[in-house]
C-alpha cells in the first residue's frame, strides 16, 4: 500500500498507522493538534518564482495568510520547496508592498499616493493622446509583383494601422489569462512594440 | 521543453550546459538525483564549478561564449566514431537531403556560408536551398554518401572541430572534452536516452540560437528526441514565461506562435498563403497547413460578431509591421533613447536592472513623457528618476505606479517549463488597494473605450470592436468585476454555430461513400455556444473562435482541465496525464512518435512513451491505435505507406532539420567569438564575430560602446542567479528572510586572479566595463579557474544580476556592465559573455 505524507498524517490521526508501524506517534499527534493550520482554510497555488511549477498550499484564517508550504500531493515537488518558495508567506506580510496607486509628476522628487480613479483617468487620457498623435494608418513599403512571370519591385502605400509612439514590456509575471488580455488590449491600441522577459 | 521536469528521472545521461538547476531550479534537481540513483550519469559543463557541477559525475569547464566549439567537437566525435543512431538519422531527419551544388561552408569561405552580404550584414538563404524534384520535394540519398547530402556536409563542416582546436578555443582540457563526448554519445544506442538541460547560459549570446541548434543536431544524431528521458529542455526562468510567450506578448508573434501580420500581406488570404507551408509528400502531416483555422478563430475571439466574412474578419484592425521591421527589446530602448516614444508600459518587469546595458535603459526612460508601471514593490524602473546619476528636477517623465495583487491573491493559470498549465486559486483578497493585473487592464480598457466613444480619435474601432464580455454586468451594461474563467474560455474557444463533422477528402481514385439513409442524425463536432474540445475541430470560416489555438482543450465542456488534480501515472514514466493540462492537447512529450521505429515499436521497450497497437479499436471504429502519451497525431506509423505520417509534424516535410536553412546566420552552427572577447583571433576562421548579429555600437548613442581585446578590460565576465533571489530581485530583495541569506552583490574570482590583483575574499572591488561600473564584495574561490586559450591565460569572473540600487546597501545591477548586442535570430542581448576590468577599492 502506497501512503503519501498527507495520507500518513490523516491515518495517524485515526491511530491506524501507529498500530501498524509499531512505534508510538502520540507526540506527533499532540503537536499536530496544536498547529494553527488545524483550523485554517487550505487553498492550492503554484509558486510564483521559477518555471518548475511547484504546488503550494496556502493556509488562511480569517482572511489572513498564516502559513504557506509545499503541496505534498503535487507530482513535481511532492511537498518540497526551495528557499524562495518557502518564503512566499513574506510577500503578504510585508510593509514594502505598494498598496495604493502612486504618481510622480514631471520634475518631482517624491511619489505621492493617488486614487485609482484619478490614476486610471489620467493614464487613459495620456494613452489616447499619445496613440492619436502617433497613429500610422498606412506605410510606404516595397513589394515584389509578378509581371509576365518576372518579379518586379514596386512601392505601395499599405494599411498598417499601428501606433508608433508607445511601447510595452511585460510580463511573464502575469497569469495566462492576463497575458492574453494584455496582448489583446495592446494590439487593440495598435501597439507593435510589445516585448517581455522572454526576449532577454 | 520538449519533455517535462519529472521526465529527467528517465534519462541515462543528463547534460547540464548553459544552466545551473541545482541553484536556479532547485526542486527540479530532485528528478536529476532520482535519475542518478537509478544509475544515470550527470555532466555539467560551465565556466564555473556550480552547485550542479558539485552533484555531477563529470564536470568540464569552458570559457563563456564557446559552446558551439564545444558542441561542434561532440558532433565530430559522434560521426568519426560512428556512434550515431543511423536508422533514426536516416528516417527522421533531413540528413539524406541534397543541398545545391554551389553551397559553400565556413571552411571554404573564411568563416562565412554562401549568400552573405556584408553591407546588409545578412544572408540570402536561397544560397542554402535543397535540390528539388518536379513536385518540389527535396532530392535524397538514403545511403547518406552523396557529397552534397546534409550528412556528408555536416561531416565535412564539423571535421574542422578537432579536439585540439576545440580545447584551444574553449579552454577545456582535451581529456575532459573527450570524456564528456564519450559519455554523452553513449546515449546513441536505440534504448538509451540523453537529455539536454539549458537556460540563459545558452540563449544570451550573439550565437544563442545556434548554441541550441548545435545541441539539437547532437540529440538528433543520437536519437534522443521524442523519447522518455531525452529532448531539448529549456529551463525557463519565470513561473509563466512559457505562458506569456505562448500568448504572444512579443512583437513578432500573436498567441499560438502565429506570425504578426506584415504590411505586404494585405488580407487574410495573403497571410494564409505566406504562412501556410505546402507539401506534396504524402507522408507529411504538415500541421501548419492549418494556419487559416487558427488565424480566423483568433480574430473571431478578439473581434467576435464584428469580425465578418465581408470585412475579412477585421484583418485591417490588426496592427502591422513593415516587412522586415524589428520591434524587439533592444530596438525599443534604442528608439526610446532617441526620443521616439512618448509613452511606455513597464508591466510587471524591471528593465532598469534586467535590460542589458542598463545605463542605456535608464537614460532612455528619462526621454519619455509618461510611464505606467505595475508591480508589487517599488523598484529601479519605477523610481529611475531618483536613481544614481539622475537629477529628479530635470527628469520630465510622469510616472504612474499601479499596485498589483500577488499570485495567491487572484485566480488564473500559469504554464511551467514542461508546458503544464496549472490553475491557481485565490487564497486571500488583494492586499490593501492592490488589484489583479487583469482587473487593471480591464479598467483601463473600459476608460479608453469610453473616451473613444465620447471623443472619437484615430481608428477607434481598432479598440472599441474588441470583445470584452468577461463577467457580471451592472444595470448600465458595464462589467462589475472581471471573471477570469470567461477569459480562459475565450482562449480555449467556442463553437459559434452548430458545426458538422466534415467527411474526409477523397483520395484520387477513391469512390464517395453512399449517402446515409434519410433521417440519419448528422455527426456534429459541436453545437453553437459549446466550448471547443480540441484544435483539430477549429474552422476557417468563422464558425469557431479560439484565442490561442495551442490552448484549445484547456477549458472545455468537461470543465477546467488546468485545475485537475488526479494523480495517476499509467505509463510509470511520470506523465501524470490527468494532473493539470499541458499543451498541445495534453501531449506530455512532443515528437513522441519518433520514439518508435517505422512499425510503431518503441526503441526502448522499458520506457515506451507511445506504441502502436494494430488491434486496438479507436473511438471512430478504426482499427489500430497509439497507446501511452497523446501521440503527435492519430495516423498509423510510417510503414503504412497510405495512412502513415512522419513524426515531426510541425515541419512541412515531417522530419527534423539537421540542416537548418530557416535561420539567419547559417544552416549549421559555426563558432564565432562574442562581440567582446579576450582573444585577437578566432581559431576556426578569419571571421571574428557572428556576421549576422545585431550591433549597435556605430549608431551614435554614447551608451553603445564595445571594447574587445582592450587592456582596460582583460577579463571575461558572465552573470547568473542565486537560489535566494529571483531575476532582478524585486520580490526577493523585499523578502527579509531571503535578503538576509544573500545580502549584497558579490563577484567570484579565481585564486590565481586574486593573487595577481592582490584581492582577498571580503575585499570591496570595482568591476568596470566600457559601459559602466559596479561595486561588489570579492569572493576568491577555486570554483573559478583561469583558462588556457591558445597560448595565453584568460581569466573569467562571475557576477549575480539580482541586485539594484533601490534596496539600500546591496549594490547596483550587474547589467550596467553588459553590452547592447543581439543574437542574429532572436535579438536576445549578449549578457553571458562580456569584458571587464577589476580593481580593489581603497
Amino acid at each position: 500500500m502506497a501512503v503519501s505524507r498527507r495520507d500518513f498524517l490523516k491515518l495517524s490521526g485515526s491511530g491506524f498507522a501507529a498500530a501498524t508501524l509499531g512505534f508510538n506517534l502520540a507526540p506527533v499527534e499532540a503537536k499536530a493538534e496544536d498547529l494553527a493550520i488545524r483550523y485554517a482554510k487550505e487553498s492550492t497555488t503554484i509558486c510564483p518564482y521559477c518555471s518548475v511549477g511547484c504546488g503550494m498550499i496556502v493556509h488562511t484564517l480569517g482572511g489572513n495568510i498564516i502559513n504557506v508550504e509545499g503541496d505534498p500531493d503535487h507530482p513535481i515537488n511532492e511537498g518540497s520547496l526551495c528557499p524562495k518558495g518557502a518564503s512566499v508567506y513574506q510577500l503578504r506580510d510585508n510593509k514594502a508592498r505598494v498598496t495604493t496607486p502612486m504618481y510622480r509628476a514631471a520634475g518631482a522628487s517624491e511619489w505621492k499616493s493617488v486614487s485609482w480613479e484619478w490614476a486610471l483617468d489620467e493614464i487613459a487620457v495620456k494613452v489616447k493622446k499619445s496613440r492619436d498623435a502617433s497613429f500610422v494608418p498606412t506605410s510606404k513599403i516595397k513589394i515584389k509583383e509578378k509581371v509576365g512571370g518576372v518579379d518586379v519591385e514596386k512601392e505601395i502605400e499599405a494599411v498598417v494601422n499601428r501606433t508608433m509612439g508607445m511601447a510595452s514590456v511585460g510580463s511573464a509575471a502575469l497569469d495566462n489569462e492576463e497575458c492574453y488580455l494584455y496582448q489583446k488590449f495592446l494590439r487593440g491600441l495598435g501597439l507593435v512594440y510589445i516585448e517581455h522577459q522572454a526576449r532577454i | 521543453m520538449t519533455n517535462h521536469w519529472i521526465d529527467f528521472k528517465n534519462a541515462d545521461v543528463i547534460l547540464i550546459m548553459g544552466a545551473n538547476p541545482a541553484e536556479n531550479h532547485p526542486v527540479s534537481f530532485r528528478w536529476i538525483m532520482k535519475a542518478k540513483d537509478a544509475g544515470a550519469k550527470v555532466i555539467t559543463v560551465d565556466p564555473r564549478f556550480t552547485r550542479s557541477a558539485a552533484k555531477s559525475d563529470l564536470y568540464a569547464p569552458l570559457r563563456s561564449g564557446t559552446d558551439i566549439a564545444f558542441l561542434g567537437g561532440m558532433i565530430n566525435y559522434i560521426i568519426e566514431n560512428k556512434l550515431y543512431f543511423e536508422q533514426y538519422v536516416r528516417d527522421y531527419t533531413n540528413s539524406a537531403y541534397l543541398v545545391n551544388g554551389d553551397f559553400k561552408m565556413p571552411g571554404e569561405l573564411a568563416g562565412l556560408f554562401s549568400g552573405y552580404d556584408p553591407k546588409k550584414r545578412s544572408y540570402d538563404a536561397k544560397a542554402w536551398s535543397f535540390q528539388k524534384d518536379k513536385d518540389d520535394n527535396p532530392l535524397k540519398d538514403p545511403t547518406l554518401q552523396d557529397p552534397n547530402c546534409v550528412f556528408q556536409l555536416m561531416k565535412k563542416h564539423y571535421g574542422r572541430y578537432t579536439p585540439e582546436l576545440v580545447a584551444k578555443t574553449t579552454g577545456t582540457p582535451k581529456e575532459k572534452l573527450l570524456e564528456v563526448y564519450k559519455l554523452f554519445a553513449s546515449t546513441g544506442k536505440p534504448d538509451k536516452a540523453g537529455t539536454s538541460l539549458y537556460a540563459m547560459g545558452w540563449t544570451q549570446h550573439t550565437v544563442g540560437t545556434q548554441n541550441i541548434r548545435a545541441m539539437s543536431i547532437i540529440q538528433l544524431l543520437l536519437g534522443n528526441m521524442g523519447v522518455a528521458g531525452g529532448g531539448i529542455n529549456a529551463l525557463r526562468g519565470e513561473s509563466n514565461v512559457q505562458g506569456s510567450t505562448d500568448h504572444g506578448l512579443l512583437f513578432h508573434i500573436l498567441p499560438g506562435y502565429m506570425p504578426v501580420p506584415s504590411a505586404d500581406l494585405k488580407d487574410t488570404a495573403a497571410y494564409i498563403e505566406k504562412h501556410s507551408p505546402k507539401s506534396k509528400d504524402p507522408q507529411s502531416a504538415n500541421w501548419w497547413q492549418n494556419r487559416n483555422k487558427y488565424l480566423i478563430s483568433y480574430m473571431k475571439a478578439i473581434y467576435g460578431a464584428k469580425a465578418t466574412k465581408e470585412n475579412d474578419f477585421g484583418y485591417d484592425w490588426l496592427p502591422k509591421l513593415d516587412p522586415g521591421m524589428n520591434a524587439s527589446w533592444l530596438m525599443i530602448f534604442d528608439n526610446m533613447i532617441k526620443g521616439k516614444f512618448k509613452g511606455f508600459f513597464a508591466w510587471g518587469q524591471n528593465p532598469a536592472c534586467s535590460g542589458s546595458n542598463s545605463n542605456k535603459v535608464r537614460n532612455a526612460l528619462a526621454k519619455l513623457d509618461w510611464m505606467v508601471t505595475t508591480n508589487l514593490f517599488d523598484n529601479e524602473t519605477a523610481s529611475f528618476w531618483k536613481g544614481p546619476g539622475m537629477d529628479p528636477a530635470t527628469v520630465k517623465t510622469e510616472v504612474f505606479f499601479l499596485p498589483a495583487a500577488a499570485s495567491f491573491e487572484k485566480e488564473g493559470s500559469i504554464s511551467n517549463s514542461g508546458r503544464w498549465a496549472q490553475w491557481r486559486t485565490a487564497a486571500v483578497k488583494p492586499l490593501g488597494q492592490s488589484k489583479p493585473d487583469a482587473e487593471i487592464i480591464h479598467e483601463l480598457f473600459q476608460k479608453l473605450k469610453a473616451l473613444y466613444a465620447k471623443e472619437g480619435g484615430a481608428l477607434p474601432e481598432q479598440l472599441t470592436n474588441l470583445t470584452w464580455n468577461y463577467g457580471f454586468k451592472r444595470a448600465d451594461g458595464t462589467i462589475k468585476a472581471i471573471d477570469i474563467h470567461a477569459v480562459a474560455k475565450e482562449i480555449n474557444g467556442y463553437f459559434l454555430e452548430d458545426v458538422e463533422e466534415k467527411p474526409k477528402p477523397l483520395k484520387p481514385g477513391e469512390k464517395a461513400p453512399p449517402p446515409p439513409p434519410p433521417g440519419t442524425p448528422k455527426k456534429m463536432l459541436g453545437k453553437k455556444g459549446e466550448l471547443v474540445g480540441g484544435f483539430a475541430m477549429l474552422q476557417a470560416d468563422g464558425t469557431t473562435s479560439c484565442g490561442s489555438w495551442i490552448y484549445c482543450q484547456s477549458y472545455n465542456e468537461k470543465g477546467n482541465m488546468m485545475a485537475r488534480r488526479v494523480k495517476k501515472d499509467p505509463t510509470g514514466l511520470g506523465l501524470f496525464p490527468e494532473w493539470a493540462w499541458c499543451w498541445p492537447v495534453n501531449r506530455r512529450i512532443i515528437y513522441n512518435r519518433a520514439s518508435c521505429d517505422q512499425d510503431g515499436k518503441p526503441y526502448n521497450l522499458k520506457k515506451a512513451v507511445v506504441y502502436w497497437n494494430p488491434t486496438a479499436v479507436q473511438p471512430t471504429g478504426a482499427l489500430g491505435a497509439w497507446i501511452g502519451d497523446v501521440p503527435d497525431g492519430p495516423w498509423p506509423p510510417m510503414s503504412n505507406e497510405k495512412e502513415g505520417r512522419k513524426p515531426f509534424i510541425m515541419r512541412s516535410d515531417g522530419v527534423a532539420a539537421i540542416f537548418g536553412p530557416g535561420l539567419k546566420d547559417g544552416p549549421f552552427p559555426e563558432h564565432y567569438e562574442p562581440v567582446e572577447c579576450p582573444v585577437p583571433e578566432n581559431f576556426f576562421s578569419k571571421q571574428m564575430t557572428n556576421p549576422a548579429s545585431k550591433i549597435f555600437s556605430d549608431a551614435g548613442v554614447k551608451e553603445d560602446v564595445l571594447a574587445t581585446c582592450d587592456v582596460r578590460f582583460p577579463l571575461v565576465a558572465t552573470t547568473y542567479r542565486v537560489t535566494e533571489h529571483w531575476q532582478t530581485g524585486v520580490m526577493t530583495r523585499n523578502t527579509p528572510w531571503l535578503l538576509e541569506l544573500q545580502p549584497r552583490q558579490f563577484c567570484e574570482i579565481s585564486v590565481e586572479l586574486g593573487k595577481e590583483k592582490n584581492i582577498s575574499s571580503g575585499d570591496i572591488v570595482e568591476v568596470s566595463s566600457a559601459r559602466g561600473a559596479i561595486e561588489a564584495v570579492a569572493m576568491v574561490t577555486p570554483r573559478m579557474k583561469p583558462f588556457k586559450i591558445g597560448d595565453r591565460i584568460v581569466h573569467e569572473i562571475g557576477l549575480p544580476w539580482c541586485f539594484g540600487w533601490h534596496t539600500p546597501g546591496v549594490g547596483d545591477a550587474a547589467n550596467l556592465l553588459t553590452s547592447t548586442a543581439g543574437d542574429a535570430n532572436t535579438m536576445i542581448p549578449e549578457t553571458k559573455a562580456f569584458m571587464v576590468g577589476i580593481a580593489r577599492k581603497g
